[in-house]
């Protein structure tokens, strides 16, 4: 379970500032008037922040998921499935979609119309190209025997990166929304709110990726085991 | 509503959020089925977890038929027993507790209490109330398939919940099972977002975090830490759904079933435990966090004092939610772990006591030379408390691994849990409902109804749940269907448990009472006025009641806690959030 407690602890920290900005030690009993309120400002619209609390959710759902998998593979040792090369180039383009949808928030903020459309398209096309050559990894693995009811680890496999596809394949259609929502808009700006939102996803989603290809690969398990030797 | 001090409009600062009236349905369907407006979530949750729940009470009936008259009815069998044990808990836990505190009560108090005008994602919130209905739909399909419903206990411990061997194993039972929790978490996770970022991000001017009632605190608290456990159960349930029905082994060892080996393989079993109880043991909190800051509310206002501790009380309620998720593996001492790990697992169990008992204390010291009004939320209030320490010590005994191991899977056990998670918050659900009722429906719930159900149901818990400690610890095991009398006993039990089965029947007949004064009330009652208990709360401060759509004419402005009561000088003896009043001569102080 290190990997769900270490997710964890990072939330936890994330909770402590907020709390620290709460003023937890003041004296309610003893304060009349109008106080001011921690946390609102223009960055912090309640679309972003359901995104952020979603975030903690979706991560905390694939931290389970690499805890299940360093756990058993240390109960039932197994054979790690090797990866096509395919998985690193699915990773790269992930990497560019994120990217891309950073540069689409910089063009949105600075109102900009320049640039904003075919970073727009790019990240989008990006994103696409991921899922799809996710989809060939697993028909790759499922020709060269790695069945989803065989060994555990390709169980594992197609779990993961079922999971997190979905979770892909709902930011394009939240992000469809969102482009869709302000398409007659004549000020870019308009998008920021979402598009900002949509891009701490993405964001979001690339590191959640990143850290299940490590554990995927069995560098996690390594890891544990040099952590563990250093403890030890 | 209070109106004093309108000279203080003039210097008002800037509202943080803005003022936006949520979308108003004007059909019937609009506002009463497909509603948007947290007040009717609220009570479409509720209303779905009492029927949900009345099932699992008619359960454990049966149970207690069984164990109580051994052998006398003959439609009890052993199968229909380790169903009606399963979804007797899994309802109660889920379906009962967790929907009603989050979902009904989460839904009706905090737009109300943090001064909002509604959730702040209300398409979304009505989204999940209809996911959650699917999942009781989809949950009570399971007694009308072939096998019925999965008797593998509410753990689902596999490999036996998707073996033959097992009621509902081999057929649709465990799946419809696992396919209702899949979407009960998807609907809980819509509703617990707009519950977070309502409170993080809708509080009305001058509403800190550190003015907000305790109910507020309890329900966001839980519901955090619900958003980040159940993630857990849902990836149990998805990777067993798969081992169940796509032949993966993700929780299958290698197996041999009536002689056959079955295709399973490589598995680990021990993986689903883990999973299960690092959802499990939150659970817990996710249900008690909540009841926490109910008492604490209705001690305040019905002993008309301020809540004692009030910062501590904040404190304990987020470091309780922290420690929660470090101490699940004290379900699994029996699991074969390291001793060094139950060490660990012991101390962080035990430590989990220091910030309950100083939740305990405050709440003693609350009510220290209070004005105690012994109305029906207040005695539901103390009933929780004396029911809730009284599960926590038996808690303090099975946290520690020595004693737990010979008590472990005894009916000691069975009696700890339900008085520590089914009696104590349930007895702050009623007190709740006493209370909220008249801000509700405008009508007070009736007296002479409310003090026999209080009475009957507090007396029969303890006769129900108090032998059942003694009934374990003499070695009766829990999830027997029938046990005779072995040796391994060190005293007969059969009339203890004729006695307990006895009374759990009229603890049961007596929540029809309270069904029939809730619908006998809304008609008959008395009427309540705006705010009958003259509590401080914001949400007994709306212009209207029951409060209409919107809540408010204009957002209130909060001007201090909620509990100022009995404050000297005052012109009455409680002081409204929203209310302006300072002593002659004084300042206001920040």
């Amino acid at each position: 379970m290190t990997v769900i407690l270490a997710f964890l602890a990072l939330v936890a920290l994330v909770a402590g500032l907020w709390l620290s900005q709460q003023r937890l030690a003041s004296k309610p009993w003893l304060e009349t008037g109008i106080a001011p309120l921690a946390g609102h400002g223009p960055g912090r619209a309640p679309g972003f922040i359901f995104i952020a609390v979603f975030l903690a959710v979706a991560g905390g759902l694939f931290a389970m998921l690499g805890s299940a998998f360093v756990m058993q593979i240390e109960e039932t040792p197994w054979e790690l499935v090797p990866l096509p090369g395919r998985v690193w180039l699915n990773t790269a383009l992930l990497l560019l979609a994120s990217l891309f949808l950073q540069f689409v928030v910089i063009s949105a903020r600075a109102g900009t119309t320049r640039w904003l459309r075919a970073s727009l398209i790019a990240a989008s096309v990006a994103t696409l190209a991921f899922l799809a050559g996710q989809v060939q990894v697993w028909i790759a693995l499922t020709a060269s025997g790695y069945r989803l009811e065989g060994a555990p680890a390709a169980s594992f496999f197609y779990l993961i990166t079922g999971l997190h596809g979905l979770h892909v394949l709902g930011g394009i259609i939240a992000l469809g929304a969102v482009c869709l929502r302000h398409a007659g808009a004549g000020d870019v700006r308009a998008l920021l709110p979402g598009v900002r939102a949509c891009a701490l996803y993405w964001h979001a989603l690339l590191a959640f990726w990143l850290m299940l290809f490590a554990l995927l690969q069995g560098w996690g398990n390594a890891f544990l085991a040099l952590c563990r030797a250093a403890v030890s | 509503m209070v109106d004093r001090g309108s000279d203080d409009r003039m210097q008002l600062p800037p509202r943080e959020v803005a003022d936006v009236m949520p979308p108003h349905a004007h059909s019937w369907i609009g506002k009463y089925v497909f509603s948007q407006d947290a007040k009717y979530i609220a009570i479409q949750y509720s209303g779905t977890a009492v029927a949900i729940g009345l099932v699992a009470l008619v359960m454990s009936w049966l149970m207690r038929l069984q164990l109580g008259f051994p052998g006398t009815f003959d439609f009890i069998t052993a199968e229909a027993y380790y169903q009606f044990v399963t979804m007797h808990g899994m309802i109660m836990v889920i379906y009962l507790l967790t929907a009603i505190f989050l979902g009904g009560f989460g839904n009706y108090l905090i737009p109300l209490m943090v001064g909002a005008r509604d959730m702040v994602f209300p398409f979304v919130n009505m989204l999940s109330y209809w996911v959650y209905l699917l999942a009781v739909l989809v949950l009570v399909a399971s007694f009308f398939v072939p096998g019925g419903p999965t008797g593998a206990g509410w753990t689902l411990y596999p490999p036996q919940a998707v073996l033959s061997g097992t009621p509902g194993g081999a057929q649709s039972g465990i799946i419809l099972m696992l396919v209702s929790l899949i979407l009960f978490i998807i609907g809980f996770t819509m509703g617990g977002l707009n519950y977070a970022v309502t409170v993080l991000q809708a509080r009305t001017r001058g509403m800190t975090m550190m003015r907000l009632p305790l109910t507020v605190w309890g329900i966001f608290t839980a519901t955090v830490m619900a958003l980040l456990a159940f993630p857990a159960l849902f990836v149990a349930c998805v990777m067993m759904l798969f081992d169940r029905l796509l032949g993966t082994s993700f929780f299958m060892p290698t197996l041999v079933e009536l002689g056959e080996k079955l295709s399973y393989g490589g598995g680990s079993p021990i993986a689903f435990q883990h999973l299960f109880w690092f959802f499990g043991h939150p659970e817990v909190y996710i249900v008690a966090l909540p009841a926490f800051g109910i008492v604490s509310d209705l001690i305040a206002v019905h002993a008309r004092k301020n809540v004692f501790g009030y910062r501590m009380m904040v404190w304990a309620i987020v470091i309780i939610g922290a420690l929660s998720f470090i101490v699940w593996a004290h379900h699994m001492y029996v699991s074969g772990m390291h001793p060094w790990f139950g060490f660990f697992f012991a101390t962080t169990t035990l430590i989990i006591a220091i910030p309950t008992a100083i939740k305990v204390y405050n709440w003693v010291l609350t009510l220290w030379k209070g004005d105690i009004h012994l109305t029906i939320p207040m005695l539901f209030a103390l009933g929780f408390i004396v029911t809730f320490v009284n599960g926590g010590l038996t808690g303090l005994f099975l946290g520690n691994v020595v004693v737990d191991v010979p008590l472990s899977d005894t009916m000691f056990v069975v009696a700890h849990f339900h008085m520590v998670m089914g009696v104590a918050p349930i007895m702050v659900i009623f007190g709740a409902i006493y209370h909220w009722y008249p801000k509700m429906t405008g009508r007070m719930l009736n007296e002479a109804m409310g003090q026999i159900h209080f009475w009957v149901t507090f007396i029969g818990a303890y006769a129900v749940f108090f032998p059942m400690h003694y009934v374990g610890l003499v070695g009766v095991p829990r999830r027997y269907f029938e046990i005779g009398e072995p040796e391994f006993l060190t005293a007969p039990v059969d009339g203890l448990n004729a006695f307990i089965s006895s009374a759990a029947l009229i603890v049961g007949a007596v929540q029809v009472l309270f069904l029939f004064n809730i619908f006998w009330s809304l008609r008959h009652g008395r009427k309540a006025g705006g705010n009958p208990w003259r509590a401080a709360s914001l949400e007994w401060h709306t212009p209207e009641t029951p409060p209409r759509h919107g809540n408010w004419n204009e957002l209130p402005d909060v001007y201090r806690w909620a509990y100022d009561y009995s404050v000297p000088g005052a012109p009455e003896d409680y002081l409204a959030q929203n209310d302006p009043w300072v002593p002659d001569g004084e300042e206001r102080r920040l």
